[in-house]
Parts: structure tokens; C-alpha cells; sequence
């Protein structure tokens, strides 16, 4: 069987692997999102602090004896932890300043920290397996689905919609939303602005963690893997729209869909695509997708 | 004489480096209702952040009761009872306005409950689902000063409630702060417009460049209208 001359085999195979890409792109620009909306800074060590969440998982693994399970709950928590002391001792001393030198600072951050992983654990790559649980998949007919692939997708995609959730639906979420629009008044009303920023920030790299955590089993634990996502990523919030919750969820997998169509329909285009996507809109609408215009 | 509720003693305060208070003196008792009077720039509203905390280079005396306030960020002096409305209103575009009336925490017992708030401006309840800055100007002014009655603080902070607003808004307004003073509450009240000042205050405090220079009890506004046309230049 073919659509338009592909065989289906192969056109629910990218997708799949689109929509694998896409949970990884929108885990990490709704980390960059909310980060920026509250942070007034671009996170550029979010792509190390995906790194970091993959090893975290390996070293919780062959240090402590703690499987894919307990990974997913420890290591965003622990990398968290390391964004909070990063936030607390010289992120905080930018926000007043351009978005220019949060992006240098946290560019430079991410350049120490994957130096500092290569230096110690090359650059070929360690393997993390799979859960026992999740191995092997399932026909469904037109294609086969292996387990785990499905358990990232439908699991990003929860976590993103409880974020969307507890940022758009609750009092929780609305003290973030108005602390992002007016901090210092919201501080007026008897909110500790500054201790929810700092959680929020940990929030943040607990996300793009997390996001390591499910993708050691599937590109291995590696010190650059996140040097590589994370300029995709950029290209995917700001085609979204900066500090859009809902923007960052769909347009994370809605890409990740097109780049694996594109691996289809016109490969030589599949790495350039959402490059081009991002030309495009910044052109026609600088604000992004779903962005607010200012 | 009773106890001031708020004593303000020498407060400077800066903006970067611009040095915008030169030394306010000022003090309000418990249940009274206080305006600060004065022309554009004279720290009016300066004065209104520096007590809140927003204005964070600040030095001199604020004391609430006795107690000392001015090392305070501005989220531990809301807590002890200190609420402020915003000239620019603050109403946030991202909540609705349910969201916006619930948004600040509640500080103590004793604030009114939304159905009060409710009862005050019947406008909001039709609105409550629509996002916040969708309302308009005279509902925001409303809301802005809606939500700081729930939370129980005691000294209210407003900054030109009136302003922009048509007559018909002003008078509710007006009414509901001669409410609120019934109800015990005590406010601090920014106004350019004296008239309506006096319809609502026990005392007026003139400010000029940045310091208070008199103070008219409401009773000899009439007496000293002279002398306040001079201070406020109309």
C-alpha cells in the first residue's frame, strides 16, 4: 500500500519518529517558555541540563542501583536542584538586565558543563537500557509500534498538558501569569516573588531533565546530545511564539511531525526545515504562532 | 490622642539615582481616611511604593504600629496588613477576572467576602469569566480595588482611584469609600482632584517636592482654599 507513491511502512514510520522528536522538542521549549515568561532570560543551558538529566539517570543506575523507574522521578529532582543553585547564586543578578546577558551567562554555563562531561566521559556515548517493562512493541498492522516509543510520546504529552494545566487552571498557575506581567505588583500583594521564580527556574530544568531522562534509552547518554536538540528547539519556540505554554506544546510536536514528513516526501530538506518554517513566520508574524504581540 | 496606625518619619527615596523623596512626615490613625494632595512629581505616589516597599531604595521610618517597616520586602509588609491599588490599576491581562479578584492572597480574617466585593460592584459578577483588561476603565478601577478589600489587610494604599473615570463612576467610588470607612477600614488616598478628596477624607496632607508641607483637616478645607489653590496650581 503507498500514499501519494510512499509506501505507508515508511510514512508511519517518520511519523512516529516525528512525534518522538516532537514529545523531546515540546518537553524542552515548555521549559524554555515558562522559564523566559517569569525569568526575563533565555535558558541556553537548558540543552546541557537535558544532558545532565540522561546522566543522572546512568549514574543513579551504576552508582546507586537505581533503574529507569526511580530515574524518572530522581534525576529531574537532583538536576533541578543544580538549576536552583545556578539561579540563586547568578541568574538572579541579570533580570534587570538585557535578555542579552542572561543568553551569554547560561551560554557559557553550557559550554563548561558539556566540556567538563566530555573531558570525563568522552564523547562515543553510553548505553542505558530500556526498561525491562517497555521492551518490545506491538503490529498494529500498518506498522509496527515498539513500546517504549509509545510510552515517551503518550508520557510528554501528559506532562505537558498538566503543565499547560496547572499554568493556565489553577491559583497556582495565575500567580505565575500575573508575576510574569507585573512581578512587582504581585510581590505587593504578599507573594514571594523572588523564592517563585527560583522554583520556577528549577521547574524548568526539571523539564528539560525529565526530557533526558526518556531519551537516554533511545540516543543514548551522551555529553553533547543536548548541544544538537537544543538549536532545534530554539527554532521551535520561536516559531511558537516566546512564552506561550500552549505554543510550545504544539508546535514542539507539530514540528517533529514536518521534519519527519520532510524525511519522506524531500530528505535532502529534512534538518533545514524548521529552519525555514522559522524564516518564514518570523517574517509574517515576528511574535510567533502563538505569541502575544507586545 | 490614639495611636497612629502608620507613622511615616524622614522617608527619602530614590529612583536609580534620581533622589525623588527628601524627608516625608506624615502619620495616619486607625479608621481615618487620609489623602496625600499635591501637583505631578511632588512624590505622591512615590510615596504610596516607598510605604508598600515597592520603591526598594528607600531610607527613613515607617512604622505600622510601632513597627518598624522600612528593611521589608514589599510581600512581608503586604502580610502584615498593608494593601495597595495601583494608579495604572494592575489589572492583569493573563487572568480573568475572577482570577483577578482572587489573585491576592488573603493576609488576616476580616476581609470582606466576595459576595461583599460583589454587592459593592455588581459589574464584576456578569464579567467573571472575561479575561481582565477586556473590562472597562471604571470596572478595572473597580476590581483593583475590589480585590485588596478580600484580603483582610487593614490600611489601604489608592492611588488616583478617580482618575480618567466618568462623574457617574466617581461617585460610586466615592460611596464606597465612605463604606469602607464605616466597615473600620483605614485609607491613604492619592488624589488630584480635591474636590472629590473631600468628600471622602478626614485630612489632607500637601505634598511639594517630594516633602509634605501642611496638613488641612477636612472640616477647614473651605478656610484654606486659597492657600490650596496656590499648593495645587489650579
Amino acid at each position: 500500500m503507498t500514499i501519494f507513491g510512499v509506501p505507508t511502512q515508511a510514512l508511519f514510520g517518520q511519523l512516529l519518529i516525528g512525534l518522538i522528536n516532537g514529545a523531546f522538542y515540546a518537553l524542552l521549549s515548555l521549559g524554555l517558555s515558562v522559564i523566559f515568561g517569569l525569568l526575563n532570560i533565555i535558558n541556553f543551558t537548558h540543552g546541557a541540563q537535558y544532558m545532565m538529566g540522561a546522566f543522572a539517570a546512568y549514574f543513579l543506575l551504576n552508582w546507586a542501583g537505581l533503574g529507569y523507574w526511580w530515574a524518572l522521578l530522581v534525576a529531574p529532582v537532583a538536576v533541578a536542584i543544580t538549576g536552583i543553585a545556578l539561579e540563586r547564586t547568578t541568574l538572579k543578578r541579570l533580570y534587570q538586565l538585557d535578555h542579552l546577558y542572561g543568553l551569554l551567562l547560561t551560554f557559557g554555563f553550557a559550554l563548561i558543563i558539556q566540556g567538563l562531561f566530555r573531558h570525563q566521559y568522552g564523547s562515543s556515548g553510553l548505553p542505558y537500557a530500556m526498561p525491562a517493562e517497555l521492551a518490545g512493541g506491538r503490529n498494529l498492522g500498518f506498522m509496527f509500534l515498539p513500546n517504549y516509543r509509545a510510552w515517551v510520546i503518550v508520557f510528554s504529552l501528559a506532562v505537558c498538558l498538566t503543565t499547560w494545566y496547572v499554568i493556565e487552571r489553577t491559583r497556582l498557575g495565575s500567580y505565575l501569569r500575573a508575576a510574569t506581567e507585573n512581578p512587582s505588583l504581585v510581590q505587593a500583594f504578599g507573594i514571594n516573588v523572588p523564592r517563585m521564580i527560583t522554583l520556577t527556574y528549577g521547574f524548568g530544568v526539571g523539564l528539560a531533565a525529565l526530557a533526558g531522562v526518556l531519551a537516554a534509552p533511545i540516543y543514548q547518554v551522551n555529553p553533547l546530545m543536548g548541544a544538537d536538540l537544543i538549536i532545534v528547539v530554539f527554532a521551535v519556540v520561536v516559531i511558537g511564539g516566546l512564552g506561550s505554554i500552549m505554543g510550545s506544546i504544539v508546535t514542539g510536536f507539530g514540528l517533529g511531525v514536518v521534519e519527519g514528513f520532510t524525511k519522506v516526501f524531500y530528505p535532502e530538506a529534512s534538518n533545514t526545515v524548521i529552519f525555514v518554517i522559522m524564516a518564514v513566520v518570523l517574517l509574517l508574524r515576528p511574535a510567533g504562532l502563538f505569541g502575544r504581540a507586545s | 490622642m490614639p495611636e497612629s496606625l502608620l507613622a511615616v518619619h524622614d522617608l527619602h527615596a530614590w529612583y536609580g539615582e534620581s533622589h525623588v523623596l527628601h524627608g516625608v512626615d506624615f502619620d495616619i490613625r486607625s479608621g481615618e481616611t487620609v489623602t496625600l494632595l499635591g501637583r505631578n512629581g511632588a512624590g505622591k505616589t512615590t510615596t504610596l511604593k516607598s510605604v508598600m516597599g515597592i520603591v526598594s531604595r528607600r531610607r527613613g521610618s515607617v512604622r505600622l504600629e510601632g513597627r518598624e517597616l522600612i528593611g521589608l520586602p514589599s510581600n512581608r509588609i503586604a502580610r502584615l496588613g498593608l494593601a495597595f491599588c495601583p494608579e495604572e490599576r494592575g489589572i492583569f491581562a493573563s487572568l480573568t477576572v475572577e482570577e483577578n479578584l482572587r489573585l491576592p492572597p488573603t493576609v488576616r480574617a476580616g476581609g470582606l467576602g466576595v459576595d461583599a466585593i460583589y454587592e459593592l460592584f455588581p459589574n464584576l459578577k456578569e464579567r467573571l469569566r472575561a479575561g481582565g483588561t477586556t473590562l472597562s476603565g471604571g470596572e478595572q478601577q473597580m476590581l483593583a480595588i475590589g480585590r485588596i478589600l478580600r484580603t483582610g489587610a487593614r490600611l489601604l494604599l489608592l492611588d488616583e482611584p478617580t482618575e480618567g473615570l466618568a462623574p457617574v463612576i466617581v461617585q460610586q467610588i466615592g460611596a464606597t469609600l465612605r463604606r469602607l470607612k464605616q466597615e473600620g477600614f483605614t485609607v491613604l488616598l492619592v488624589e488630584q482632584n480635591f474636590r472629590f478628596a473631600a468628600t471622602v477624607a478626614d485630612r489632607h496632607y500637601v505634598m511639594e517636592h517630594g516633602r509634605v508641607v501642611d496638613m488641612i483637616p477636612n472640616a477647614e478645607l473651605e478656610a484654606n482654599m486659597t492657600k490650596l489653590h496656590d499648593y495645587l496650581g489650579v
